[in-house]
């Protein structure tokens, strides 16, 4: 072994120092989650709420899908006629108790989308837990949105400002047979305000594609479909026709928006040009 | 004789917040991953929330140097009596959370093989939702445990009755128990069937 060799090899924790030093420079990962909070997505399934109408009316009318739909068995209700002097909801009966088990409950959804007057959705609150099994149950005055149509704030539960603006759940409208690029319409009834959505890619033929930045689905699902599957307006030329047009329009404004966007940056650097010259001027 | 024997007066008071500092401070979980909850645990453990901030970075594999389990799946009935050798070994003070619904209740396996809740084997200190519950869930209810271990009394200040009392007056003046909509007009349903099944605080 020569000298040079053992020296460097006596120097060859400076490497490691080089490492650590590297990461010093590096943006940090960690989330300090008491202090900020991650931004939820927003198909989050998080804590449910029931919902109101705007005159106050419950939008629940007891009718115990969501039990009946709950794989986890988390959701009791007992449904009510209505007092016929003073009803509780718009419907024949409403949910007199309402209750679901956070202690079973798997987020999954499937009640929200078998109820079918969207009265029970979910907000996308997930920082909570109990210290008792008999705070993990909430019942409906807990679960029932206040006044404004905003999810009551218990004290175990970790809200901050303006999270309880997304309590509106995300519907899927796939149809009945599972049929992925099915084109039904979304059922949002746009009455409660609190979160609504526009419906996203291959959720609704009136979608603005441009607008959510997503593919329509059924532009990559038609190669598989079986030709029933296809809506008639869009199967053999029609929809071949149908489609080059929408990709026409859609190239057309992506061209016209990368045209104005250079013709601005170019008259940007011509203003940018010109003042120079005319600070130099009186020098 | 243990600290949990002594009386309360003012110095024990000031060691009392010192030790109670000292152990919400290094409360050093146990390696109990079960089944999916796990991979959120490890995620806790891991530079994206870095549990070590908590002092908790050390998840201890062997029972006796640990001071939480959190117990993270499903437990079977086959696993139960494991479950339970780990508790009985770890020392005291030890403190349990039931991180997910599985865990807590048996979530959705509510079947033969799974144990409905892990607070029929064992103590359980705070329940985490959730299935899974999110790295942000756990650390919920870490600082919940550890707000339970500060707020915890070592030594004996009051007589247990009145605690009990105490404790009850804040839930109910925390949660609406007791507020159905049935008395919304002073109308009273007349079916018998519709009753209240919450659990009574």
């Amino acid at each position: 072994m020569s000298s040079s060799e053992g020296l460097k090899g006596q120097l060859s924790f400076l490497g490691g120092f080089k490492l650590t030093l590297e990461h010093l420079s590096r943006p940090r990962v960690t989330r300090q989650y008491p202090d900020e909070k991650k931004p939820k997505q927003p198909r989050q399934h998080g804590r449910h709420v029931l919902n109101r109408y705007e005159d106050g009316m419950e939008k629940c009318i007891g009718c115990e899908l969501c039990a009946g739909v709950c794989p986890a068995d988390c959701i009791y209700v007992r449904g009510l006629d209505n007092p016929p002097d003073d009803p509780v909801s718009p419907g024949e009966r409403y949910g007199y108790v309402y209750e679901i088990n956070f202690l079973r409950c798997i987020h999954c959804d499937l009640c929200v989308e078998a109820c079918p007057t969207e009265a029970i959705t979910e907000s996308k609150l997930f920082e909570f837990s109990f210290t008792n099994r008999a705070d993990a149950i909430y019942t409906k005055s807990e679960l029932l949105v206040d006044d404004e149509g905003l999810p009551r704030h218990l004290p175990w539960e970790d809200w901050r400002d303006g999270e309880d603006l997304h309590s509106s759940g995300w519907m899927r409208a796939t149809a009945p047979a599972g049929n992925a690029a099915y084109e039904g319409e979304v059922q949002w009834s746009g009455e409660l305000g609190y979160g609504l959505r526009p419906p996203e890619g291959g959720q609704s033929g009136r979608r603005d594609d441009e607008a959510t930045g997503t593919k329509p689905l059924r532009e990559v699902l038609e190669a598989h479909l079986l030709k029933e599957d296809i809506p008639l307006e869009h199967r053999g030329m029609k929809g071949r026709i149908w489609r080059a047009k929408i990709s026409a329009a859609r190239h057309k404004k992506h061209l016209d928006e990368a045209r104005s966007r250079h013709r601005a940056s170019k008259a940007a650097r011509e203003e940018s040009r010109r003042p120079q010259t005319e600070m130099r001027g009186p020098k | 004789m243990g600290l949990e024997d002594l009386q309360h007066n003012f110095l024990t008071g000031t060691l009392e917040d010192l030790v109670k500092w000292a152990r919400r401070n290094s409360v050093w979980p146990a390696t109990f991953g079960l089944a999916c909850c796990a991979i959120e645990m490890m995620s806790l453990g891991a530079a994206d929330y870095d549990i070590s901030r908590m002092g908790m970075e050390v998840f201890r594999a062997s029972p006796r140097q640990a001071d939480l389990m959190i117990v993270a799946g499903r437990v079977s009935q086959k696993m139960a009596p494991v479950l339970r050798q780990v508790y009985d070994q770890m020392m005291e003070p030890k403190w349990v959370i039931s991180m997910g619904v599985c865990a807590s209740s048996g979530g959705m396996f509510n079947n033969y093989a799974i144990v409905q809740g892990v607070d029929q084997i064992v103590p359980v200190d705070v329940y985490a939702p959730g299935c899974p519950p999110s790295p942000e869930t756990l650390l919920h209810a870490i600082l919940t445990l550890h707000e339970k271990i500060r707020n915890g009394e070592i030594t004996r200040r009051k007589p247990i009755e009145s605690r009990v009392s105490e404790g009850d007056q804040t839930a109910i003046a925390v949660g609406g128990s007791d507020g159905e909509s049935g008395d919304v007009a002073g109308w009273v349903p007349e079916v018998p069937g519709a009753v209240r099944v919450s659990t009574p605080r």
